[in-house]
């Protein structure tokens, strides 16, 4: 078969978008977006790469620091959260053995997230709007360094996201409660209990323990789904906020920034964010380790209820961590540095560390195992945690805090190791898992090219981390600018590893590419032509 | 007594061993578990209890270790009950630093207060040597108290930089030869006195 032939129809017959039911289509759809918004992250960080190695001309102050801005956002929400939410919708339908609550509102959701990033992404592109992802009070209202317009484009942009979060966030919540036609009436509540850990809290009191009626997964699922709900809040309480200082602004009211006390706004954005970074991440992250680990060895997760409680756990962390991000700010309180900070925080060490064993437990029995794609990036996702956890505790250290807050350690060593080598290789074990699931059984295009991804993402993401970390340790702030090339062998090596990052993206996004063909991935977006609620077609699931 | 190289090459130290051993950990598993299990069944209790017991030493353990080891963080912590010897305000408007004393002097071993105060944005206070390591920062937050107390122990030269973001401009808020330390049996050999001293 031609190059152009397998371009444009896939390996081996591609994608066979007859076969496919509604749901599979939705799911890749999210994926392939997500999967799109990995690589506009991707080539976002190579640019600011480069102006940390040598001064750029197209590419001035202001630019680098819309960049910054948005960077975070394209990769968390427009790629992140696509791709996870794809899945999870997917998969919460599929392992319940149950239709998905409605089909409408998981493509109201890729369409709101997906359109959000790029109108949010506009705010910086068009507007050089560049408060960065923090939005320290009273910066992201501050209109005489940032037009108000691209503050509106970027609240448009952001409060889409977060409807299309709410929506995602209750259908998967209404999947797993509700009573599909022609079934027996499903125990909602009892449901609702057991997915989000109230069961197994009271069995822990209770002598005659209740039996869990939720699969550990899904459970997952559900409680990294609540702090996805508990962040949108926040999130869109601050939008809110900014919207009525923009329109106060534009008609001339005097808007006193000092109405809102900016610690007190600072503790209540970092409990969400980190709802996002503490919570559904290492949530998700866990969960999606269960169910790869189940699904590669075809065993049961090795001690599953210590698995299931180490969730619940780290759900309730999340909610109480946010003061590590506050060791610096002097006004805020000792008690909740050293309790909220250091100690609450150190227990994430404690769930992930669980997470782990119970994972490499689950394997190491079920030996021996082949060692395929989804076992590799497993693994290296394992890796990307065991190296950027304790980064975290680290760096949630009130010595540590003093001589680390805002170096390039805690963007390096600790952020782009978890994302780009912890949850971006878990998730992309995730979709070559379901690769075939979700394409009824499409082939991979190359396996060498799969292998070049994993090696040149491996290598990329810890090297890029460390060197990045390293120029943290002496002295290089994260969200500054260098001209003199006070760092640049730090930064020349991070440029090296972070062109390896694009490198592995673009071996997977070819591979994919040539294994459903063109045709197939436009096609993915053209309405299924199966009419059916279920995940798989019947031969399939039979 | 340990200053910030000290704690800071520490770590790079400690941190890149733990690293190298993650490494070589899950590239070894790799290897073995695509191997036939030479033994039934899954790891002794004792195994994972012991796991257990080594995250929490490990996660809670670090905090005692700092406040053991690392000089500011009983400073910190007891702030309220140690009178500051000097006391040098600074002020944060329109993305500069007005400093009430330039450079501020500081006698080897006092307890010296850096009392910042934002009317803006929010903004950094980082003291740095002059190879770019840091010496100590801590967040200017506007309508929020924001002093630092520090004791140094080496004579040296320091610049002062904004360490948070507040706007592009921000990343130009420096001021050279803002600290000067003298008194001291030792020289901080990458502060090197320049135009301050």
């Amino acid at each position: 078969m031609s190059f152009v032939n397998t371009l444009v129809n896939g390996h081996e017959g591609g994608l066979k978008q007859d076969g496919m039911t509604p749901m599979q289509k939705i799911a890749l759809r999210f994926v392939v977006l997500g999967v799109l918004y990995y690589g506009l992250a991707a080539i976002e960080g190579m640019m600011m790469r480069v102006v940390e190695i040598t001064p750029v001309p197209a590419i001035d102050e202001t630019h680098f620091f819309s960049i910054m801005t948005v960077h975070p956002m394209v990769g968390i929400f427009g790629s992140t959260y696509m791709i996870v939410f794809g899945a999870f919708l997917f998969l919460v339908p599929f392992l319940m053995k149950k239709p998905i609550f409605s089909l409408k509102l998981a493509n109201a959701s890729w369409m709101l997230i997906g359109g959000g990033t790029f109108i949010m992404w506009l705010a910086g592109f068009l507007f050089a709007y560049a408060p960065l992802y923090t939005l320290y009070w009273p910066l992201p209202a501050d209109f005489a360094q940032f037009p108000i317009v691209g503050g509106l484009f970027y609240v448009v942009g952001v409060a889409l996201i977060m409807v299309g979060t709410f929506i995602y966030s209750y259908n998967v919540f209404k999947t797993i409660m509700y009573t599909p036609d022609g079934w027996e009436k499903q125990p909602s509540t009892a449901l609702f209990n057991d997915a989000i850990g109230f069961t197994g809290l009271a069995n822990f009191f209770r002598r005659k323990k209740t039996e869990h009626i939720v699969d550990l997964p899904v459970a997952a699922i559900a409680r990294g789904t609540i702090d996805v709900g508990l962040n949108a809040v926040v999130i869109t309480a601050a939008g809110v906020l900014l919207l009525i200082y923009m329109f106060g602004t534009l008609f001339g009211v005097g808007m006193e920034k000092t109405w809102v006390d900016a610690l007190l706004y600072k503790n209540i954005f970092w409990w969400g964010l980190d709802l996002i970074a503490d919570g559904l991440v290492l949530i998700f992250v866990a969960g999606t380790w269960y169910i790869l680990a189940m699904m590669i060895t075809g065993k049961d997760l090795f001690m599953k209820h210590v698995a299931r409680a180490a969730l619940f756990v780290e759900m309730v962390v999340s909610w109480t961590v946010w003061s590590h991000h506050l060791m610096s700010d002097q006004g805020q309180s000792n008690v909740l540095k050293v309790l909220s900070g250091e100690m609450v925080t150190a227990l994430e060490l404690v769930t992930q560390g669980l997470a782990v064993y119970i994972t490499l437990v689950t394997l190491a029995k079920a030996r021996p195992l082949k060692m395929t794609n989804e076992l590799k990036f497993l693994l290296g996702g394992l890796l990307g945690f065991m190296l950027a956890v304790p980064a975290g505790i680290i760096q949630a250290d009130l010595g540590m805090n003093r001589v680390l807050h805002n170096t390039q350690w805690i963007i390096g060593s600790h952020v782009h190791v978890a994302i780009l080598v912890g949850l971006t290789m878990t998730l992309y074990a995730a979709i070559y898992l379901l690769l075939p699931i979700l394409t009824n059984g499409a082939k991979l295009y190359s396996q060498k090219l799969a292998t070049a991804h994993f090696w040149l993402h491996l290598i990329g993401g810890i090297g890029m981390g460390s060197a990045m970390g390293m120029a943290g340790i002496d002295g290089m702030l994260r969200r500054s600018i260098y001209v003199d090339g006070e760092y640049n062998t730090y930064m020349i090596f991070a440029g090296v590893f972070g062109l390896m990052l694009l490198l592995a993206f673009a071996a997977f996004l070819f591979n994919v590419v040539m294994t459903v063909g063109v045709k197939g991935l436009i096609g993915i977006y053209s309405p299924a032509k199966m009419n059916t609620n279920e995940c798989v077609p019947a031969q399939q699931e039979a | 007594m340990a200053d910030s190289i000290d704690v800071l090459a520490t770590l790079k130290l400690v941190y890149g061993i733990y690293a190298l051993i993650a490494i070589v950990l899950i590239g070894w598993f790799g290897y073995r578990v695509t191997k036939p299990k030479d033994h039934a069944g899954g790891p002794k209790p004792a195994l994972f209890y012991t796991f257990v017991a080594v995250l929490v030493i490990a996660g809670t353990g670090l905090h005692f270790l700092t406040y053991a080891a690392v000089p500011w963080v009983p400073i910190d912590l007891n702030r309220a009950d140690i009178k500051a010897d000097q006391v040098f305000d600074i002020t944060f408007e329109n993305h500069e630093m007005s400093f009430a004393t330039l450079p501020m002097r500081v006698r080897c071993g006092e307890h010296v207060v850096f009392n910042a105060t934002s009317t803006d944005l929010t903004y950094g206070f980082g003291i740095f040597r002059t190879d770019h390591t840091m010496v100590a920062q801590m967040q200017v937050v506007p309508q929020s108290r924001n002093d630092l107390m520090w004791k140094f122990e080496k004579n040296g030269t320091y610049y002062v930089r904004s360490t948070e973001y507040s706007g592009p401009k921000g990343a130009k808020m420096i001021a050279e030869d803002a600290i000067v330390v003298t008194g001291c049996d030792v020289d901080d050999v990458r502060a090197a006195a320049t135009g301050g001293q």
